[in-house]
């Protein structure tokens, strides 16, 4: 197949950027769209250019590395797909893709398709952790858990931190993210100590770089690829309540 | 015969204290010196790399109260490769009661290992897999549970007992959270100070002691010095030399081969591991493997047709004319025979012109008869995420026809060699995790390289390097050697932009991963090894020539990035190359045609070849020092799955 | 060249050293006030907490409309009661000036928090994507909130013009409330009731994500309940949109006169 790609460059931080139109040609419908766009950038060394710079690096949908905005999408249409699982065969023979970078202030765009998403490691800094010194835990049998909240904090600890949530939050919101660890962690015993303090400081760190609040749109869970479910936000504004009182 | 390479003297001393098994460990921990604790704060500890051992590594020694610096090339030590792993973690806890023991745990890895790991080691890793269960709970790893609220546990790759704890498909995921987690928490503490997208591209040697490393600020380009009282390697694997394999984009060798290059000895290069059940190649553009857990195997049946160049859907040949070969060989294991056997026989059966789908090569895992016997629901619910992920890639349905797989290097045994205490040959370098020749000896078995790395990076390295820091301290550090290390990448890096030829860095590494999978893969001869390491100088010496790189020095590069880190592939290569040719028995991941007995089974040499090859990097090619292994506990035997 | 990290005491980038720069540049993040009203989920919640406030104001005001239908009396009596509302305890009109100052500060705290969100949220997001965003959530409720939330400010402001003050109204501030609400929605005055209709149906739009909004914000929802919260939420907006539009409608069309 055919494509033409309108592509975000942009040399640097400091570079205003602009899109430019790309011709792709024998696209094998079996390739993902970092294979694509692998093929795109060989050629474009051959010539002497710059490759599109962008950010993968396990390319199955785990390390959550890779990500860009696919004619307005994060991580494009596909659900519960990141950038790097999605292949060639969803999209038709000449269509006209445009890629952008993740847009929002907190995350400030290095180069091209590359985005600075420190700020989610500031979050978790905050507080997304349970203190314990390695060597000083008790034996794992010794606090049982109950099955459905083991079940409930696994589905909100598979985030991969992508950032596609904020992406496509309206608000730049990082609400989704914050929530599924704030989630993961006061699910289960363990998580119970620190459990005012951590979602306090991991709501304030959000605001303190510069996302935005959460309007309760939804697009964050639509777009997230591991699914992560929109009660997890619930769950963050019942513990920061439940905090602040 | 041209040897390729010269001998040394045997490496005669691994520091393992003696003694009892059991007590080794206990003895050693007493008899390593402790570290005041207010001069904690002014020992100040490199760790490359963010992966479970790294990153566990980091953050202890960071709750120790020592000075640290981390490094990943990644944006985030939360995306270190040990977060793709899926199946589990193994332990001793025998919460089964299924008469799982440390000393079983032990057995079990030194046989998988096909005899050619440290006793001494493995033991010790029994013993701390028991703590890390322990730690990982209390961070919050969401394990699997059972409804009376304890973990489950599950068996894995053949093991007889239980042992396995995970966390659905996303064991990896779930225990690097933890560990990034505990990082990121030092980080906020101040005692470690981290720095994503480096990459590192050398270590400094300063009066024979690692002292630094020299990294490359991935966003700006600038070229940093770092200098360090001791320097932690958690690099990981380099299964990535072959182009194609399991391994994120970004894993590499640079880091453990330019230690190499500055003295430190790489022990086994040739062990690889190549897992049997990865979605096969789909067509030249492709830029990695697939690993689809071998959990699958459990249910699913492999075959092929019996007839060579059947090109007819699965659907149109008859029962009769299909061959379940692994049935049909090992009928005791069937299906589930271990990584290594699997692997093989699917290789024959396409070598034989019987494989399946694009290019013939790939074998049918069929779940047609599961499905009838257990309903499509049952599977559903069983691999439903695994399915899932096949249909994404391939575009097939695996419910109405069957999965095609084949093998694909997943996994490298060989690494920095260390000692008891991780520590590399080069003094106060240690080196932990997949990067070192880890304690899988020939063989790596399911699940246990979780438990490895985490063993090395929350248990053992954190003891002895205080031991080596106690020591201390080792003087200034001379100028000369940070400016010479520095010079040196700058120049490797003048040198990959000035090329300006026509072809790029990846179709090079393309092509040397392909001659290293057709001729140093999963079956060796001296034939093939000898032509590759014909081919491998004549490749490298083109690729000097002739490599096109775009792009500055001093910017975010990644045409520059790939090439350096293919240049060091080459490198490695021929090392693997030379060890594998002279390692003339078969074991574990090796298996060298020549040394079969006549089933076609691997066929060891412990006469020879009981040792671990230790090669140092030497300006006239390698230097072998063996370090012999000796068996007190476990005895040595054939492995046979029939 | 930049050296950091040495082998023994120095920790810090010995004196003089070039500053490595931040990779990449990025403003720092800005100080915010901090504390429950300067966190965006405080805000939130205070949101919520005001805008339930008007949601019962507003099932109330909708079943005091609806007295219209029982003729002149029933209604000015009603009205009448607002005002009597508390006496002899309270002196007469201040229960009702207690509920109006309440509304005025949960209208002023509401919009306080929207607007303040709806800024930093721009501040969060200010590029736009080139390629026409697809809502991938569905759901239009959800983006009227902002906008809609003015025209609900406007009209309330022409609101009170109109039947509280009867500045704008034809039977002016000294008509009864029957009065002005009759000859405000005279039939030839049809503009006024399809500005109402327009008005109402956007607090219904409105309510129809904010009643489950608010649940959520405060933490009161949760993934079972979505579904019987969102039927919920639909169902009180098109009870007070019918319920509002059935008084102007009437009138218009002369049942009630
Ligand atoms: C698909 C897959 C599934 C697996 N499943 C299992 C399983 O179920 N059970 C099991 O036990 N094992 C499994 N393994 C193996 C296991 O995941 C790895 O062996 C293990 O995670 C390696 O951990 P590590 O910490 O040594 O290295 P990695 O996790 O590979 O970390 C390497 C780190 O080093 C950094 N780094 C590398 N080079 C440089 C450089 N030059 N400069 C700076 N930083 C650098 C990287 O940024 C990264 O942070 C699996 C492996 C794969 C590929
Ligand atoms: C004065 C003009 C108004 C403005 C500018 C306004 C604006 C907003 C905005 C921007 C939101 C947030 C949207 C979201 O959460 O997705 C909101 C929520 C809400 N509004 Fe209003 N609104 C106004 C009037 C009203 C009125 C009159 C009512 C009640 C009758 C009301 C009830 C609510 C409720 C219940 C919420 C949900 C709170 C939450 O999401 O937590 N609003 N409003
Ligand atoms: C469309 C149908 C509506 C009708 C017929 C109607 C009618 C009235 C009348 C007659 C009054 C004056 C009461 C009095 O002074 O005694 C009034 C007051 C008021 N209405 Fe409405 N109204 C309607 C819709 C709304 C809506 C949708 C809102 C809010 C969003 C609203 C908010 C108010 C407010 C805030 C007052 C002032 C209350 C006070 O001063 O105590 N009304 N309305
Ligand atoms: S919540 Fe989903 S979209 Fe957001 S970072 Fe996590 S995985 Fe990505
Ligand atoms: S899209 Fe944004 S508004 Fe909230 S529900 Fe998701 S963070
Ligand atoms: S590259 Fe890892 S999630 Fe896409």
């Amino acid at each position: 197949m055919n494509l033409t790609l309108k592509v975000w460059r942009q040399k640097g931080p400091q570079d205003k950027g602009r899109m430019v139109t790309y011709r792709v040609e024998d696209v094998s419908p079996d390739m993902s769209f970092l294979e694509m766009l692998d093929v795109l950038n060989e050629r474009l060394i051959l010539e002497g250019d710059d490759p599109i710079a962008f950010d993968h690096d396990c390319r199955e949908g785990i390390c959550g590395m890779c990500g860009m905005v696919i004619n307005g999408v994060a991580h494009g249409e596909q659900v519960a797909t990141t950038t790097c699982q999605l292949h060639m065969r969803h999209f038709e023979d000449d269509a006209v893709i445009t890629i952008e970078p993740w847009r929002a202030a907190p995350f400030p765009v290095v180069k091209d398709l590359v985005v600075d998403r420190s700020a989610f490691d500031r979050i978790i800094q905050a507080g997304g952790f349970i203190s314990v010194p390695a060597g000083s835990a008790p034996d794992a049998h010794s606090v049982p858990v109950k099955k459905v909240d083991a079940d409930a904090a696994f589905d909100a600890a598979t985030c991969i931190g992508c950032g596609a949530c904020v992406a496509a939050c309206p608000n730049g919101s990082a609400s989704l993210f914050t929530a599924a660890k704030i989630t993961h962690l006061s699910l289960l015993p363990q998580g119970q100590p620190e459990r005012d303090s951590r979602a306090r400081a991991m709501v304030e760190q959000m605001d303190a770089e510069g996302f935005g609040g959460c309007t309760n749109t939804g697009e964050c869970t639509a777009v997230c690829p591991k699914g992560i479910p929109l009660d997890t936000i619930a769950q963050m504004n019942r513990d920061y309540l439940r905090a602040s009182k | 015969m041209n040897k390729h390479y010269t001998e040394g003297e045997p490496i005669r001393d691994t520091k393992a204290p003696a003694g009892p098994i059991e007590e080794r460990w206990e003895k050693r921990k007493f008899s390593a010196k402790l570290v005041n604790p207010a001069n904690k704060r002014k020992m100040h500890v490199i760790v490359v790399g963010t992966g479970l051992a790294g990153g566990s590594a980091a953050a202890t020694l960071g709750e120790l109260g020592y000075n640290v610096t981390s490094f990943c090339y990644q944006d985030s030590p939360r995306r270190a490769h040990s977060i793709a792993a899926q199946g589990g973690i193994n332990a001793a806890k025998n919460y089964r009661g299924d008469g799982d023991s440390i000393y079983r745990l032990f057995y079990d890895t030194v046989k998988g290992g096909d005899f050619r790991a440290r006793e001494s080691n493995v033991y010790r890793l029994a013993q701390v897999s028991v703590n890390i269960i322990d730690q990982a709970v209390a961070q919050g790893v969401p394990f699997a549970r059972e409804y009376g609220g304890l973990l489950d546990t599950r068996s894995f790759g053949g093991a007889q007992v239980s042992r396995t704890f995970y966390a659905r498909g996303q064991t990896g995921q779930q225990l690097l959270l933890g560990a990034y987690q505990a990082l990121e928490r030092q980080i906020a503490a101040g005692t470690v100070k981290m720095n994503t997208r480096h990459e590192m591209l050398d270590v400094i040697v300063s009066d024979g002691r690692a002292r630094g490393v020299i990294v490359r600020d991935m966003v700006t380009g600038e070229i940093e010095r770092h200098l360090a009282d001791a320097v932690v390697l958690a690099t990981g694997g380099y299964g990535n030399v072959f182009f194609l394999s399991t391994n994120a984009k970004g894993c590499n060798t640079t880091a453990i081969w330019r230690a190499h290059r500055r003295g430190a000895m790489f022990a086994n290069p040739c062990y690889t591991q190549i897992h049997p059940t990865c979605i096969p190649v789909s067509g030249d553009y492709q830029s990695k493997l697939t690993l689809m857990s071998e959990s699958l195997r459990n249910d699913g049946r492999v075959w092929v047709p019996v007839k060579a160049g059947d090109t007819r859907p699965a659907s149109e040949i008859p029962e009769e004319e299909r061959d379940y070969y692994l049935e049909r060989i090992y009928p005791a294991f069937g299906n589930l025979v271990p990584r290594d056997i699997a692997s093989r026989a699917a290789k024959n059966v396409c070598d034989e012109g019987r494989g399946v789908g694009p290019g013939g090569l790939g074998v049918y895992l069929d779940f047609a008869d599961a499905i009838r016997r257990l309903g499509r629901e049952a599977v559903e619910k069983k691999y439903g995420n695994l399915f899932e992920m096949y249909e994404r890639i391939t575009g097939e349905d695996p419910y109405s026809q069957p999965m095609r797989i084949y093998p694909a290097v997943h996994y490298t045994m060989g690494g920095l060699w260390v000692d008891y205490d991780l520590q590399s040959t080069i003094p106060g370098l240690f080196v932990v995790g997949e990067a070192n020749f880890s304690d899988h000896g020939a063989n790596r078995l399911g699940a246990s390289a979780l438990m490895q790395g985490l063993a090395d990076g929350y248990f053992v390295l954190p003891t002895t390097i205080g031991d080596y820091l106690a020591n201390g301290p080792y003087g200034e550090v001379d100028d000369g050697a940070v400016a010479e290390a520095e010079a040196a990448v700058q120049s490797k890096i003048e040198r990959l932009l000035s090329v300006n030829g026509t072809r790029t860095a990846d179709s090079y590494h393309r092509e040397l991963g392909k001659l290293m999978w057709d001729y140093c893969g999963m079956e060796r001869t001296e034939e093939s090894l000898r032509k590759a390491l014909e081919r491998i100088p004549e490749l490298r010496e083109e690729f000097w020539q002739n490599v096109k790189v775009s792009g500055t020095a001093d910017e975010l590069n990644q045409a520059l990035e790939r090439a350096g880190r293919v240049a060091d592939f080459f490198d490695l290569a021929e090392l693997m190359c030379i060890d594998a040719l002279h390692r003339t028995e078969s074991c574990g991941g090796h298996f060298r045609a020549e040394s079969q007995d006549a089933d076609g089974e691997a066929l060891r040499d412990d006469e020879n070849f009981a040792y671990v090859a230790a090669w140092e990097y030497g300006e006239q090619g390698p230097v072998l020092h063996k370090e012999a292994l000796e068996y007190e506990y476990v005895k040595m035997s054939q492995r046979s799955y029939k | 060249m930049i050296e950091r990290g040495t082998s023994t005491a120095q920790v810090d980038p010995p004196a003089g050293a070039p500053a490595k720069p931040v990779t990449p540049p990025r403003a720092a993040p800005a100080k915010r006030k901090g504390g429950f009203l300067g966190s965006s989920n405080g805000r939130k919640a205070v949101m919520a907490v005001t805008g339930a406030a008007l949601v019962l104001f507003l099932v109330g005001h909708m079943a005091g409309n609806l007295k219209a239908f029982f003729g002149a009396d029933s209604f000015n009596d009603y009205a009448a009661f607002l005002r009597t509302m508390g006496e002899p305890m309270l002196p007469h009109r201040v229960a009702l000036t207690i509920v109006e100052v309440g509304l005025a500060v949960a209208i002023v705290l509401h919009m306080w928090a929207a607007i303040t969100l709806a800024r930093r949220a721009s501040r969060a997001r200010p590029v736009k994507y080139a390629a026409k965003r697809k809502s991938q959530a569905g759901g239009y409720a959800v983006h009227t909130m902002r906008y809609g939330g003015v025209i609900i400010l406007l009209f309330v402001v022409y609101h009170l013009l109109d039947l509280t003050f009867g500045t704008v109204n034809p039977a002016g501030w000294d008509g009864t409330p029957y009065e002005r609400l009759v000859q405000g929605f005279a039939p030839e005055r049809w503009w006024v009731t399809a500005f109402y209709a327009v008005a109402v149906v956007m607090v219904g739009l409105h309510l129809r994500h904010g009643l489950w909004s608010a649940f959520q914000t405060l933490g009161l929802a949760s993934g079972r309940s979505y579904r019987p919260l969102k039927a919920v939420a639909a169902t009180i907006s098109a009870v007070l949109v019918l319920g509002f539009l059935a008084v102007p409608v009437a009138v218009m069309i002369g049942v009630i006169k």
